[in-house]
């Protein structure tokens, strides 16, 4: 018997193998190569060439980084340190221009002694942008809004602020974090008066200019109130009219007049002192803030049910799409002079703002009109069937939505616009990409300077245009409410 | 009550309005109640204009600018510059953003005539050249058929180049650039084999290479390129006004009359000419509408002509660029200014 039991079982294992590690292929970086690079002949032959490429791009230019140059004040120095150092015939990068430029890059003509202002500003608009951009997680935001104030300080200190502006960028600071921690509510109203307080930063001049801009909404408001309680829609447009006829008629010589009587102000700064980054941003963000409340509206518009209201914003969404933006922008600089009484003084980077966000809104009402064309309808008849008006439907349940369905195309119209703002430099303000390259190149010492100003402008907008969309990733994700 | 208000401040604008356009006649009045004269530049030219590293504007075209303002405000320092594109420059002017257009524009007739500028003299007498690679054995610029040139697009040298080759029968093909930048880097990336623009631009290009030696600037000069500041049709005053203060530039070179003798020469001079324009004698400044320091002043902002073109794109500058055609009539050039009497 046991002879047929040995036969039919020869041999029963009665402990378990010790786990054996992977074949060699199937494993590490071995098998992570096989399956991303040589997965089948088209990918091997794929990777081949992609590696041939970059072997090729490198060898080539490898040369040219490595012998930069950062320590030269000419473009004849530069060469002269290249070739005492690898040689006569080696070649190398001067980067060498940007560190003496860098500060007209990053300010263009910005009086040296100032420079501490945009910086406040930029430091600021991050704190007002906060509540905005970071409202969900207190980690990122602590984060964020300590390397903000290590790095506005320092570099405000660094560049000689007074010490009355850094007690006021401090307070802020410190005043932005605290409301972070506790309510992120407080910071909203700050949010609100930042345009204005930026732009007062940036120009400077009196005082009274933006506090008079201020008083206009405040008529506004009042007139409202006097006459809500009787006739709503006529209250509302008469808070309107009061606003801006206030705006365009008395806030001006109000804001002279009180500067005569009690004179305050910090130093003006001409438009003409602006370029480069500083440019760039302030169109940028000007551009970006303006263009999406713009969008939205006439978003709404095309699909509003009111023929006049329809008809208009589908004119001018196709108009603004169907023109180039250079073309507004000539409009801007020189066709606006013809119909203008002579003597105006409309600010040239004001008109370029405005043309630039009337170019990025048309954009957005289109692309935020496709998310509104992607909620189903029963979002729509749901809205209805719980007695919301227009208004409440709209912003409780529709835009909520479609906002978030168009996240990425409107990333794309921030990204896109933000790039489009080196297209000033055909009306002759200097963007950091040509017209201030090109006005470094006019002085003898960087004459003949090519690549090195066009690879330190392009990282920079590499930065700035790859963090909008890291962001926006975030946001994505962030308001994932669908199926994981 | 509203409609009242409203009403009246529609008036009020309407008035102030028509008072700006009451003014819009006389440039002089303009500038002298803005205080600033508005300049038309190049954004950036080596020699001829171009902001330093703090946004202070020099050269060769600028130094005009400075000129006409100190002698219309009495302040050289009164100048907004206006950098103006290829593109923008004219219409700059037609449309009043500048009052004068100091940005090496060469006097042409349909510019003069058809855009409605007033071109009001020349303060640079340029011309178009080439420049080759010595390598390429090329001497001169008849033995330039089938050569690829670097031309750069909507400016004068374009059709002079085309005139040139169509007139000499030969032919060639354009790379076309944007900016003379962009000309340099495709030349020396050996793009094109010859580089053609005005010759002050070749040569300043030419002395910012590593190796000028290997190259060649040919002889040939195919165009007239006169090039002068520009100012709207219509105020013939305002066009005296720059165009005398660039003649008393070159008469100050001619009567030797410079930036730094000029304060001894206003209380000693003999020379009945030199008294007229610094204003000792006579009154030509109140011809036009200004005082009799104007031409003084004018020239004491940067020196007379001569010490502009010197201290801008002189032989002693690294541009190295010679007097040549600019050098005063009795030099042997085309400078000559008519007499102040």
């Amino acid at each position: 018997m046991s002879d047929t039991h040995a036969q039919t079982v020869p041999f029963v294992r009665d402990t378990m193998l010790p786990a054996a590690p992977p074949p060699a292929t199937q494993a590490g970086a071995v098998r992570w190569l096989r399956e991303n690079l040589f997965s089948g002949p088209v990918n091997t032959v794929l990777t081949i060439i992609g590696l041939l490429i970059i072997w090729f791009l490198v060898s080539h230019y490898w040369d040219w980084f490595a012998h930069s140059v950062w320590n030269a004040n000419s473009l004849n120095e530069c060469r002269q340190i290249i070739i005492d150092t690898w040689g006569e015939g080696a070649r190398g990068a001067c980067f060498a221009v940007i560190r003496e430029r860098w500060n007209q890059y990053v300010f263009g003509f910005y009086p040296p002694e100032l420079y501490w202002r945009p910086t406040m500003t930029f430091g600021l608009l991050i704190v007002a942008l906060v509540p905005v951009l970071f409202s969900a997680s207190l980690t990122i935001r602590r984060a964020v809004l300590v390397i903000t104030a290590i790095a506005t300080l320092t570099s405000m200190i660094a560049l000689g602020s007074p010490v009355i502006w850094l007690a006021f960028a401090t307070l802020v600071l410190a005043g932005g974090f605290v409301a972070s921690e506790r309510n992120l509510g407080w910071l909203l109203p700050f949010s609100m008066l930042y345009p204005l307080m930026g732009v007062w930063f940036l120009w400077g001049g009196s005082v009274w200019g933006p506090v008079f801009v201020l008083v206009g909404p405040v008529l506004g408001w009042i007139a409202w109130r006097i006459l809500a309680g009787r006739m709503p829609v006529i209250a509302v447009l008469a808070g309107v009219v009061v606003t801006l006829l206030f705006w365009l008629f008395l806030s001006g010589s109000a804001a002279e007049d009180a500067q005569r009587l009690l004179p305050m102000g910090i130093e003006a700064v001409r438009s003409d002192r602006f370029g480069g980054f500083l440019l760039s941003v302030t169109i940028g963000v000007a551009g970006i803030a303006l263009s999406l409340p713009l969008g939205i509206v006439l978003a709404l518009s095309r699909q509003s049910d009111m023929f006049l209201i329809k008809s208009l914003s589908v004119v001018f969404i196709e108009f603004i799409r169907g023109v180039p933006l250079i073309t507004l922008l000539f409009v801007a600089s020189l066709l606006l002079n013809y119909f203008l009484p002579p003597g105006t003084n409309f600010d040239i980077i004001l008109r370029v703002i405005i043309m630039v966000t009337l170019f990025a809104a048309a954009y957005m009402a289109e692309v935020i009109r496709g998310g509104l064309a992607a909620l189903p309808r029963g979002q729509y008849e749901a809205a209805d069937a719980l007695g919301l008006d227009y208004w409440k439907a709209q912003r409780l349940i529709i835009l909520p939505q479609a906002l978030k369905i168009s996240i990425p195309g409107i990333v794309s119209t921030f990204i896109g616009m933000f790039k489009d703002t080196t297209l000033v430099t055909f009306v002759g303000l200097y963007d950091p990409l040509k017209s201030m390259s090109d006005a470094v190149r006019a002085n003898i010492e960087w004459k003949g300077i090519y690549w090195e100003p066009f690879i330190f402008v392009g990282a920079i907008f590499f930065i700035i245009c790859f963090a909008m969309s890291r962001y926006s990733m975030y946001l994505e994700r962030r308001l994932q409410r669908d199926h994981k | 009550m509203t409609k009242s208000v409203f009403l009246g401040t529609v008036a009020a604008a309407t008035l102030i309005a028509g008072m700006g356009m009451a003014q819009e006649g006389s440039t002089l009045a303009q500038v002298k109640e803005r205080g600033e004269l508005n300049c038309g530049v190049n954004t950036g030219l080596v020699g001829f204009a171009a902001p330093d590293a703090n946004g202070n504007w020099a050269g060769f075209d600028v130094a005009l600018c400075r000129a006409v303002a100190a002698a219309v405000l009495g302040d050289a320092s009164k100048v907004k510059f206006v950098p103006t594109t290829g593109q923008t420059r004219f219409t700059a002017v037609s449309s009043g953003e500048v009052d004068v257009l100091a940005r090496n524009s060469t006097w042409t007739y349909s510019r003069d005539t058809d855009l409605k500028l007033d071109f009001v003299g020349v303060n640079y007498y340029d011309g178009q050249g080439f420049m080759v690679n010595k390598e390429l054995g090329v001497t001169s610029a008849k033995e330039l058929d089938g050569a690829t040139i670097c031309i750069q697009t909507g400016t004068t040298t374009e059709l002079n180049l085309a005139d040139y080759f169509r007139a000499n029968q030969m032919e060639y093909t354009p790379v076309n650039i944007d900016s003379n930048a962009e000309g340099e880097q495709q030349y020396m990336a050996g793009a094109c084999d010859a580089y053609t623009t005005d010759a002050s631009g070749l040569a300043a290009t030419r002395a910012a290479f590593a190796n000028p030696e290997n190259h060649i600037i040919l002889p040939e000069i195919i165009s007239k390129e006169p090039l002068g500041p520009a100012v709207r049709h219509g105020d013939n005053n305002w066009g005296d006004i720059v165009r005398w203060t660039l003649n008393a530039l070159i008469a100050a070179e001619e009567y030797g009359v410079t930036s730094r003798n000029i304060e001894e020469l206003v209380r000693s001079s003999e020379n009945p000419e030199v008294q007229r324009l610094l204003g000792t004698t006579d009154e030509l400044g109140a011809m036009m509408g200004l005082d009799a320091d104007w031409a003084k002043r004018a020239i004491l902002a940067s020196g007379n002509y001569g010490e502009i073109f010197a201290a801008n794109i002189g032989e002693q500058t690294p541009i190295g660029l010679a007097r040549g055609l600019n050098a005063q009539w009795t030099q042997g050039g085309l400078l000559y200014a008519p007499p102040f009497r």
